[in-house]
């Protein structure tokens, strides 16, 4: 008897336990959403913030942002992908693949400040880009690298051998057989792990505080050599140190209701695709 | 035709293996030059460079240490006895007080008189220490001696238990309430989120239907994806006040804050690699356990659970690597005093806050910004030694096969 009494009390103490952590999420999640969304309007989207940050908008770190996420990409998607297929597809399992593995692992668990600390000193200062697009893109691509590798070489490893075999067997080269063959099969998979670094990219804040991030620039970049301003640094701005923090408020939660969103976004497109690649696959 | 397509395929290849490097290499290069900011501290001196500090020749005292200038300078040490010397009272001497004695046309064009007159005031004081610019400091005058420099010492670093790196004359770079603020922070943050996530883990492998799994395991995605930046506001608008008001504190934004965000931050990370874990335990140890009378909870804790313990602490380690790096959240809430940390409900400053903090005001290839590379060090090594634990422990579990 006491030992259906015990499990009874351990098993709902987890059913407790999960609703807490669900709860949790719902608990944040609802908090920036009701105190944002009064807050988001199409002039708080379109115009740049005025009044010491306390009135307007904030169009200036939304482009930020998005210049960013479209910088670091550019210089993490293709060199990610192609070192996750040499890994996978070239180098078999000799010292050197083992040796990147753990390098990927171990550069995927370095803090994002250190990330910031190493962009100032290579980028900003030693390659002399200053705090500019390119200094803090570079910084950001370094950041989703491991990131973009892992889940390429996820990808790369679910296309089935007999695939490449096939392909090999008609004739065509390896190059041809990654090409025309394993990509394109693995292409969802690997759009997944895109999505999911932008999703990171986009909200780090510690990486761009001595690369890019401007504390108020109401101006657009003109070249990537210019600073700008960034949602997640912005609302850090904002809540902490802004000229009076109790009236800009109101752009704080806007700007965390946004920074939301686009984690909202980007974790529903991945759970999107993988759900339908999932069907795909049972179809096969 | 032919020979020239593989060329090109070879060079293609080659383009690969090098993108396949990169990681080592960015490893690399971040080990080079953190390492090489870092390790220039040691060579700064322990004063602010191009000052020096004067006595009179007649002072006995020929030494002093980082932390006796300090509270020389802070008025805390007052009589030469305390660090040394004879019983005679202490006069601190600043450079700009030569303004307040002469007027700029007694010192002289240029300044020309400067060394000279502030020659004399060493001179006629026994009891002085004189903190000059050591391009107007009195030079081989008689009844002058100037203290000898020191560079900043290993021991100063990382045995100090001050860190006020914009102290003048010396600035001191204890490290020693940094790590321990870090670590306390962190690992409260693990005792938090442990029970939490291991209950969790368990109730998503063992017991929750395949309908629930499908709605939380998003749900666990999401806490991972959300910014820690907005995790630090609502920490500050949130939890900060309940912490104060519950706990009847001065101040809301303490260690115990900081471990209670970074708790909720943690858990996505163990719950995931806890749950793979535990589902890696063999249907047939779970069916022998059973077919043996146990009941299923039995099961779990004396079979899968003693089964994929080194998954579960693999997710512990993880867990706490990531508390450790995390940085605007814990800037955000932990109040951000540099004191050795006595309980878990006073302000704390953690490594990674320090750096965010005051990278942005230390000039570049000074003392202090070195000090904060070394951080970084510190935080890479750590950092280097969890993955790596992580990675034999996960290594560790048995295989389904057995």
């Amino acid at each position: 008897m006491s030992k259906k009494l015990n499990q009874k009390i351990a098993f709902t103490s987890f059913r407790i336990l999960g609703i807490l952590v669900v709860g949790i999420l719902f608990w944040i999640l609802g908090f920036i959403v009701y105190n944002g969304i009064s807050v988001i309007s199409w002039e708080f989207l379109t115009t740049g913030p005025t009044d010491g940050m306390t009135k307007g908008g904030v169009f200036p770190a939304i482009v930020g942002t998005l210049l960013l996420v479209i910088g670091s990409m550019a210089f993490a998607f293709p060199l990610g992908v192609m070192s996750a297929i040499y890994s996978s597809e070239y180098a078999g399992n000799g010292w050197f693949v083992k040796l990147t593995r753990v390098m990927t692992n171990n550069l995927a668990s370095i803090p994002s400040i250190v990330f910031g600390l190493f962009g100032m000193v290579l980028f900003v200062n030693k390659l002399g880009f200053g705090d500019s697009i390119l200094a803090g893109s570079l910084t950001l691509g370094l950041l989703a690298l491991p990131l973009v590798i892992r889940t390429t070489e996820e990808a790369l490893k679910a296309v089935p051998n007999s695939y490449r075999t096939g392909s090999l067997a008609l004739g065509a080269s390896k190059l041809q057989t990654i090409k025309r063959v394993v990509l394109p099969t693995a292409f969802p998979n690997i759009t997944t792990g895109l999505i999911l670094s932008i999703g990171r990219v986009s909200g780090e804040t510690a990486p761009i505080l001595f690369t890019v991030a401007a504390y108020f620039l109401p101006k657009l970049p003109s070249s990537i050599f210019d600073q700008v301003m960034a949602l997640p640094y912005h609302l850090y701005v904002v809540a902490t140190s802004g000229t009076d923090i109790e009236a800009s408020r109101p752009i704080a939660y806007g700007t965390a209701l946004i920074l939301i969103v686009i984690v909202l976004i980007i974790n529903l497109m991945a759970t999107f695709l993988r759900l339908k690649l999932e069907k795909k696959n049972k179809q096969k | 035709m032919k020979s020239s397509k593989r060329i090109i395929e070879k060079i293609i290849e080659g383009g690969l293996k090098l993108s396949g490097a990169t990681t080592s290499i960015i490893i690399l290069l971040i080990i080079i030059f953190l390492f090489k900011e870092g390790s220039g501290l040691f060579q700064s001196p322990s004063v602010e460079n191009g000052y020096a500090l004067y006595l009179n020749s007649k002072n006995t005292v020929n030494d002093l240490d980082v932390s006796e200038i300090k509270h020389i300078f802070d008025a805390d040490i007052t009589n030469w006895n305390e660090v040394g010397g004879a019983d005679q009272e202490i006069s601190v001497f600043r450079f700009d007080d030569i303004f307040e004695i002469y007027s700029d046309e007694e010192l002289g064009e240029h300044y020309s008189l400067l060394p000279e007159k502030l020659g004399e005031i060493i001179n006629e004081n026994p009891n002085i220490i004189a903190y000059l610019p050591k391009a107007f400091a009195p030079s081989n005058v008689e009844g002058v001696k100037v203290l000898p420099e020191k560079t900043i010492s290993f021991s100063d670093f990382f045995g100090g238990k001050e860190w006020m790196p914009t102290a003048t004359p010396s600035p001191m770079f204890g490290v020693l309430p940094l790590i321990l603020g870090t670590l306390l922070v962190s690992f409260v943050a693990i005792l938090i989120a442990l029970p939490l996530g291991l209950g969790v883990a368990i109730y998503l492998s063992e017991l929750a239907g395949e309908t629930t799994r499908k709605f939380m395991k998003p749900t666990i995605e999401l806490l991972a994806g959300i910014p820690s930046v907005v995790y630090g506001f609502f920490g500050l608008v949130v939890l900060v006040p309940i912490v104060q008001e519950t706990l009847n504190l001065s101040v809301g934004e303490t260690a115990f804050t900081g471990s209670l965000l970074l708790a909720i931050m943690a858990l996505p990370t163990i719950i995931t690699i806890a749950e793979d874990a535990l589902r890696n335990t063999p249907s047939a140890m779970r069916e022998a356990s059973l077919a043996l009378g146990a009941t299923h909870w039995q099961t779990i804790y004396k079979v899968v659970i003693p089964y994929s313990a080194s998954g579960i602490s693999a997710a512990v380690v993880l867990g706490v690597g990531r508390a450790i790096g995390e940085t605007m959240a814990v800037l955000m809430v932990t109040g951000n005093a540099a004191v050795m940390p006595h309980t878990l409900f006073e302000p704390v400053r953690t490594i990674p806050a320090s750096i965010a903090a005051e990278l942005g005001e230390a000039p570049a290839g000074g003392a202090h910004y070195q000090s904060l590379f070394l951080l970084g060090c510190i935080l890479f090594l750590i950092t280097m030694v969890i993955s790596v634990t992580a990675e034999s422990l996960s290594k560790k579990q048995p295989n389904k096969g057995v």
